[in-house]
């Protein structure tokens, strides 16, 4: 069939801010999408909160709406815009949930808008528990015994009749939220309780606990024709019980027979046959050890993180076939892109080993439960490629950023047997690591297998590495051992650490043995035809498939894995760059291994390189290629900190100096920096031990900010109120070997402000200036942000010739990012970053600047003046707001508390876009999820002794505003005092009822605590934030935040009332009133809490 | 234990012995499928060659004896990237190596298959050596691998007696036959057709596709006078997989045209395919490196359906020499458009050249089974 011509206008809803369980695999699909439907004439109105994603970018589709996820805004848009049909299935779970209720409302049917793609039906036979067990039935398929529970008793009863132990998991929510094992009526009280609270559509579903088993999925594509394939299999290391977002998963599956292997396969089909699949549909199965018997654990109806993971392991772009199969292509009319002759369809072959490890946030949170099970937790994942599982699996483990280069780990070391067999068996995520460190120590495989059930293929293969690096820290490192390593997937730097031979020297040896990196290519058929597109992976082989060309060339380093502090907008710079690159003729190259972004596509680059991120790695993509220049700056921390290692292999460069961008780092430099430029910062200085950090805290005066230097999202940075803290963070951070000082600097209770900016060396453009609404000490990546500053023309012209000053004394070439703070009038610099930053993407967007492309230009020898864009500050006060709220992820992390300070905790990030401050600043914090009490509704308030004073003008107006007012003894106290009524209620710890009974009863839907400061968890506030998180209570841990709320909840504005702004017009309107030295608009409002 | 596997234009991989240990000359070709190398070493159509797996770790599960498709180990030759040693296994599998060794065949683990896979596919099908000899140069061996002859290999893995077979026998038991993706009708119904097999190395998963469907099967050795055969009276016949050259099977080709003539429902399948189009007047020839694995996709023309099929041929019947008054093409590969069926004018015959038995590979196309029986039933009520 061909393309359908009954329609013309397509909505594409995008998955909104990055979340667990949501990351940047729907920006890769999203954007496959836009760009798919755009070649095919159609016109595309998009809508997405996230401003850090490539798809919002203005040119992606005909229209961009940077707007709330919100059903009424959606619909407005849809109205206005008039669009006649909808792509929903690319959205992840929230763009599909957003579908299903614009279908069942009668929304779409009442505007005649055709869903594209996978019908109504067919989605919700695939989501909804029941109408999918009785879609299996029909169909012959096995599923796991389980049934539907709306409450506890009804859980409770299925629970009996199936028996324990059982999992419970909600339906309709993402990555597994509230799920979980439980083996009596306790448990499963408790979870059940959060679960129902979590579930879109309050249910449950208790099933039989089949852990152990193995967990194999298959990516399936179908047609309107009815033609169908998989195109990746895919098996879970760990066994049923991890979920698969948690799990190691190699593709394709490696342990199962061809019988086990096409059984599953078929009923993959069958599947999707019964749901009638318009595009892509992910088939999860469990399948016994031992026999043949298996069963249907769930489906995916839409794209889905295991077939963003699929997509980049075969090279089959699934969510551009997915998308033409909405318009109603045939899957034979499609041809494949990578071979350029070949049909799509037909199942990719691949002759390589893909390993995926999911990034897990608990080095950022070290108090979080790092148990695995049914819940997600990871917040993002590398893949690597080679083709044994040994090197595969060593090439992931490298690309997780650990500093762990093999299975040979010294924190697992220290541990006990008896240890390390209770963790192989309760697992976290340092599990790998205890696994071989078991069969290290001669535990049999065996009793491994028994143990775990992870299969014996894998113990194997880990027993095979666990050997080889045994081997190396004994006996003589000889040509056959080094051979045998090196294939095994050892880098130089790690055979050197096992074997004491320096790295130098092996390197030599390596190559005098004609041991070299060659690259293989991903094409998607094993070889069996010839591919044009470049994607590769490393070998040792002797030849190389990637053949340097003659053209000029550079190489962006990538950004690695989605962490907390390093999310999705490292990789929009980094496909910026690219595309700048390719823009002005250079073969562009980059080299990442995280498998869910558009810097892994198989057409962003010229060239892509598929490899972890580690020295040896690039050193080894530097020496095939060649390249005239290397860009550090675009890929995060995971680039910058190669930066002086890849400028000592001889290789050029591009912007700021490896040595400036230590001097910037460096406090002593960066001191004298300042110092030359008269700019001053917050006192400080650099400790290494306790007793250096007491003295220099004291003789500063508390309350004292501390952290690592070289690090990125705020990783162990705290204020320090007194010794304790000091004493307390310092044990913490000396659990790891530190290369570097520890700052302590004076902590001042003022205004951020934060600049990015292009510099090539003689001047600097500055887009815009923002200011944080949070004061001082909340992380500037978890504040709110907002654009443009108002700040006075005095302090304004300080930011701008302070950046100036700056950047000309960095010599800084391309990006830097600047923290300020403004204190009693005076502008004081706390960080500068030579290199892109978080807020880039939000800024370039708003300002319709390319900051990317520009910088990239620059730093190949443009100048400023080359572009209209001008120099210093570009928009000084455009009639607009553009305010970014961060998004948290918190109900999915037990343990993490969600107090808000100097480290960063949010995974995403959301964009409010008005001419009006208000509107600006509700559109941001609805779009961040954040759910506004109504008039009538309880609000918790409960703050420390001298936020009090504050609180009372804030509570009043709550108050006033009808909202009834629950505190603990000395706020409610305090509140009544000042005429506020407020409900008084019995502390945590104190006799019930107490606060938590209040809580449970449902009355209150806000909670606003500000913590008595320390870090340990142990303390009321903690559980009190904590319980409700879990059901789902939004909390606010600042009074500025509180303030922007309140201000919203007097503004009465409704998610109907929002008018959606299309961002071109937005560009429109910055762009006529950028010169504009006061708001001529609305004005945004005062927080008298905060000196300015 | 090194071992070197020289190819006929000189080039050398060297790797690691596994199976039996002899010096062996055989013409190499790739696979691309990733599952079932058991029951690819038992395909009979493999029978003279050197498989290369383009899936690089092989071994991984064992071997299972009942995930045979023959008797027998048919390779000459197996080569691998990386071989995975099985023992204790909680199914009791036996180990890969262990089972060569057994089966006398060689084995080279270590070897760059895909730069192996590349060559193949840029220089064609190609004679090869496996060879533990270090001392002899490998260019002193050039002379002898290019003299190397293929003969056909179907006298040798067809059955030399025929044989009735039935449900009752336990090879045959259904294992395979799970689901079919539109299974127009059920199996098993106990309705005692009997099927002529022409055994040219059949594997055992299209006797169990037709014993599982309630079929008395006889087979017959490859060169069966057509006269012997319709002489058993049977109610359709299968024309079976086999290896190698359709044209060097002359004794066979000889009788397609009674079989034709016959007007009892003939399904052929691969080998079957390619000699009933000889037997009728079409040609064949040898494609560049064959077509071998579990992801080719086909269309079926008459129903306008895609369908994954698994394949291991190296053959193909020229499409511009099918008499249109005798057949037409029913199926087209979606890659190369070669021909992937034929549907014979006014006769109950249709033939094609995929394995829609899988072993190893997908089913999506078991629903031809049914067809067939169908048309078997329908022409004797």
């Amino acid at each position: 069939m061909p393309r359908r011509n009954d329609i013309r206008k397509v909505m594409v809803i995008g998955s909104g801010p990055i979340i667990i369980g949501q990351a940047a695999e729907f920006d890769y699909a999203g954007t496959q999408a836009c760009r798919t439907l755009k070649a095919e004439g159609y016109e595309v109105v998009l809508v997405n909160s996230n401003p850090a994603t490539i798809m919002t970018d203005s040119n992606m589709a005909d229209k961009v709406y940077l707007e709330p996820l919100n059903i009424d805004v959606i619909k407005n848009i849809m109205l206005d815009e008039k669009v006649d049909s909808l792509l929903a299935t690319l959205g992840g779970q929230t763009g599909l949930n957003f579908a299903m209720e614009l279908s069942e409302s009668g929304f779409l049917d009442d505007n005649c808008i055709t869903m594209l793609g996978t019908s109504v039906q067919g989605i919700k036979m695939g989501e909804d528990r029941e109408e999918f067990r009785n879609a299996m039935e029909r169909i012959h398929e096995p599923c796991v015994a389980s049934g539907i529970a709306t409450n506890i008793r009804e859980a409770a009863k299925l629970a009996e009749s199936i028996g324990y132990p059982v999992i419970i998991r909600p339906a309709f929510t993402l990555g597994g939220s509230g799920g979980g094992i439980v083996s009596d009526i306790e448990e499963l009280t408790d979870i059940a309780e959060k679960g129902i609270a979590l579930s879109r559509v309050h249910q449950v579903l208790v099933e039989k606990c089949i852990s152990g088993w193995k967990e194999i999925e298959f990516e399936a594509v179908r047609d309107a024709a009815g033609n169908a394939i998989t195109v990746c299999s895919m098996e879970n290391v760990d066994p049923v019980g991890i979920h698969t977002g948690d799990s190691i998963v190699v593709a394709p599956a490696l342990t199962l027979t061809d019988i086990e292997y096409q059984k599953l396969r078929t009923a993959a089909l069958k599947i999707v046959t019964e749901l009638k699949i318009e595009g892509g549909c992910n088939v999860q199965f469990a399948q016994h050890p031992t026999t043949e018997e298996y069963a249907v654990i769930e489906v995916n109806p839409r794209l889905s993180r295991s077939s963003a993971l699929a997509s980049k392991a075969t090279g089959y772009p699934i969510a551009k076939i997915a998308t033409k199969i909405a318009i109603g292509y045939t899957l034979d009319e499609i041809p494949n892109q990578v071979t350029g002759t070949t049909s799509a369809c037909f199942e990719p072959a691949v002759d390589y080993v893909v390993t995926k490890i999911p990034k897990w946030p608990f080095d950022k949170f070290v108090k979080a439960k790092r148990r695995l099970g049914t819940q997600m937790k990871a917040t993002g994942e590398v893949m690597a490629i080679s083709n044994t599982f040994e090197s595969s699996l060593m090439k992931a483990v490298r690309s997780l950023e650990l500093n762990i280069y093999g299975l040979d780990v010294p924190v697992i070391k220290a541990l006990s047997t008896d240890e390390l067999l209770q963790k192989i068996v309760k697992v976290d995520d340092m599990r790998l690591f205890a696994l071989a460190e078991v069969l290290r120590r001669g535990v049999p495989t065996d009793k491994v297998y028994e143990l775990t059930m992870v299969d014996k293929f894998f113990l194997g293969k880990i027993l095979n590495i666990v050997s080889a690096e045994e081997e190396l820290k004994v006996s003589e490192l000889n040509e056959e051992l080094l051979q045998r390593v090196v294939k095994l997937g050892f880098i130089d730097s790690y055979i050197s650490r096992l074997s004491g031979v320096s790295d130098e020297m092996i390197r030599e040896r390596r190559k005098s043995l004609g041991l070299c990196y060659t690259y293989k290519m991903v094409d998607t058929c094993a070889g069996e035809y010839s591919a044009v597109t470049p994607y590769f992976y490393s070998t040792n082989d002797t030849t190389n498939e990637a053949v340097r060309t003659d053209r000029k060339k550079v190489l962006v380093i990538g950004s690695g894995p989605i962490r907390i502090g390093q999310g999705i907008e490292f990789d929009y710079c980094s496909v910026h760059s690219v595309w700048a690159l390719r823009e002005m003729g250079y073969e562009a190259i980059i080299a990442n291994n995280n498998p869910e972004t558009v810097s892994t596509d198989f057409d962003t680059s010229d060239r892509l390189y598929f490899e972890p991120l580690t020295q040896d790695d690039v050193r080894a993509i530097i020496e095939n290629e060649k390249p005239d220049g290397v860009i550090c700056q675009f890929g995060g921390q995971t680039a910058i900190k190669l930066i002086k290692a890849v400028s000592e292999m001889g290789v050029r460069i591009l912007g700021t100096s490896a040595d400036m961008v230590d001097a910037a780092e460096d406090r002593k430099r960066f001191d004298a920096i300042l110092e030359d430029s008269g700019i001053r910062r917050p006192q400080g200085a650099t400790v290494f031990t306790e007793s250096e950090a007491l003295e220099t805290a004291r003789a500063l005066t508390y309350p004292v900010l501390i952290r690592p230097s070289y690090v990125l999202g705020g990783q162990g940075m705290v204020i320090a109120y007194n010794d304790n803290d000091v004493i307390e963070y310092m044990e913490i951070i000396n659990l790891q070997i530190q290369e570097h000082p520890i700052l302590i600097d004076k902590y001042l209770m003022g205004v951020e402000l934060e600049v990015d900016a292009v510099s090539d060396g003689e001047d600097v453009l500055i887009p815009g200036i923002m200011e944080h609404l949070e004061r001082a000490g909340v992380h500037s990546g978890d504040s709110i942000s907002i654009f443009p500053a108002y700040i006075s023309d005095k302090i304004r012209e300080k930011i701008v010739d302070y950046t100036r000053k700056l950047a000309l004394g960095l010599k800084v070439i391309g990006l830097l990012n600047i923290q300020f703070i403004l204190f009693n009038d005076e502008v004081y610099v706390i960080e500068v970053n030579p290199r892109s930053s978080r807020t880039v993407p939000y800024i370039s967007k708003v300002t319709g600047i390319p900051i990317v492309s520009v910088a990239t230009k620059v730093m190949l020898g443009a100048k400023l003046s080359d572009f209209k864009y001008g120099t210093g500050l570009y928009a000084r006060y455009p009639a607009v707001y553009a305010i970014k709220a961060p998004v948290f992820s918190f109900e999915k992390l037990h343990d993490v508390d969600t107090y808000l300070g100097p480290e960063m905790k949010s995974t995403g990030e959301v964009l409010g876009l008005s001419v009006k401050y208000s509107e600006a600043m509700y559109k941001a914090i609805l779009a961040s999820n954040f759910k506004f009490p109504v008039r009538g509704d309880g609000i918790l308030l409960t703050v420390r002794d001298s936020d009090k004073y504050d609180l009372v003008p804030l509570a009043d107006k709550l108050h006033s505003l009808g909202f009834e007012l629950y505190a603990t003894g000395g706020t409610a106290n305090y509140l009544n005092k000042h005429g506020i009524p407020t409900n008084a209620t019995r502390k945590l710890d104190e006799q019930a009822p107490n606060v938590a009974t209040l809580i449970s009863s449902g009355k209150v839907k806000l909670l606003v605590n500000t913590a008595t400061r320390g870090r340990q968890p142990e303390r009321d506030g903690f559980r009190l934030r904590r319980k409700c998180i879990e059901i789902g209570i939004p909390t606010i841990t600042s009074l500025d935040t509180l303030l922007a709320v309140t201000d919203c909840l007097a503004g009465g504005m409704q998610p109907a009332d929002v008018k959606p702004c299309e961002l071109k017009t937005f560009e429109k309107i910055v762009d006529t009133t950028r010169s504009n030295h006061l708001p001529l608009n609305e004005m945004p409002g005062h927080n008298p809490m905060l000196k300015k | 234990m090194k071992a070197r596997l020289i190819l006929e234009d000189g080039q050398v991989f060297e790797g690691t012995r596994f199976g039996a240990p002899n010096d062996v000359i055989t013409e190499i070709i790739f696979t691309t499928g990733s599952t079932g190398y058991v029951e690819l070493l038992t395909d009979p159509s493999c029978a003279g060659q050197g498989v290369v797996m383009a899936s690089p770790v092989v071994g991984n599960y064992g071997v299972f004896s009942d995930q045979a498709e023959s008797a027998r180990v048919w390779p000459d030759a197996f080569i691998v990237r990386s071989l995975t040693r099985v023992e204790n296994d909680e199914r009791n599998a036996s180990d890969l190596d262990e089972y060569l060794k057994a089966n006398g065949v060689a084995g080279i683990s270590g070897v760059d298959t895909r730069l192996l896979t590349l060559t193949i596919r840029e220089k064609g099908t190609m004679r090869g050596m496996i060879t533990g000899d270090f001392d002899t140069p490998p260019e002193t061996f050039l002379e002898r691998i290019r003299a190397f002859n293929y003969v056909s290999k179907v006298p040798v893995v067809s059955t030399d007696k025929k044989m009735i077979i039935t449900k009752d026998d336990p090879v045959f038991k259904d294992r395979r036959a799970g689901s079919p993706l539109e299974s127009i009708n059920s199996r098993a119904d106990g309705t005692g057709l009997r099927i002529a097999l022409m055994d040219y190395g059949v594997k055992y998963n299209i006797i169990r596709m037709l014993v599982g469907r309630g079929c008395e099967v006889i087979t017959y050795p490859w060169d069966t006078p057509a006269e012997d055969v319709l002489a058993d009276d049977p109610d359709g016949i299968v024309l079976s997989n086999g290896p190698g050259d359709p044209k060097a099977c002359e004794p066979a080709i000889r009788q397609m045209r009674h079989f034709y003539d016959s007007g009892i429902p003939i399904f052929g399948i691969c080998l079957g395919h390619q000699l009933l189009a000889l037997g009728m007047g079409a040609d064949t020839y040898k494609l560049k490196y064959g077509h071998r694995g579990a992801n080719h996709s086909v269309k079926d023309l008459e129903l306008g359906r895609c369908f994954v099929t698994s394949q291991n041929h190296s053959f193909c019947v020229d499409e511009k020499s099918v008499d249109p008054d005798v057949a037409h093409v029913s199926h087209i590969n979606l890659n190369d458009h070669s021909v992937e069926g034929l549907i014979y004018e006014g006769k109950d015959i249709f033939t094609v050249q995929f394995h829609p038995e899988g072993s190893p590979g997908p089913m999506d196309t078991e629903f031809l089974f049914d067809r067939f029986i169908n048309t078997v039933r329908r022409r004797g009520n």
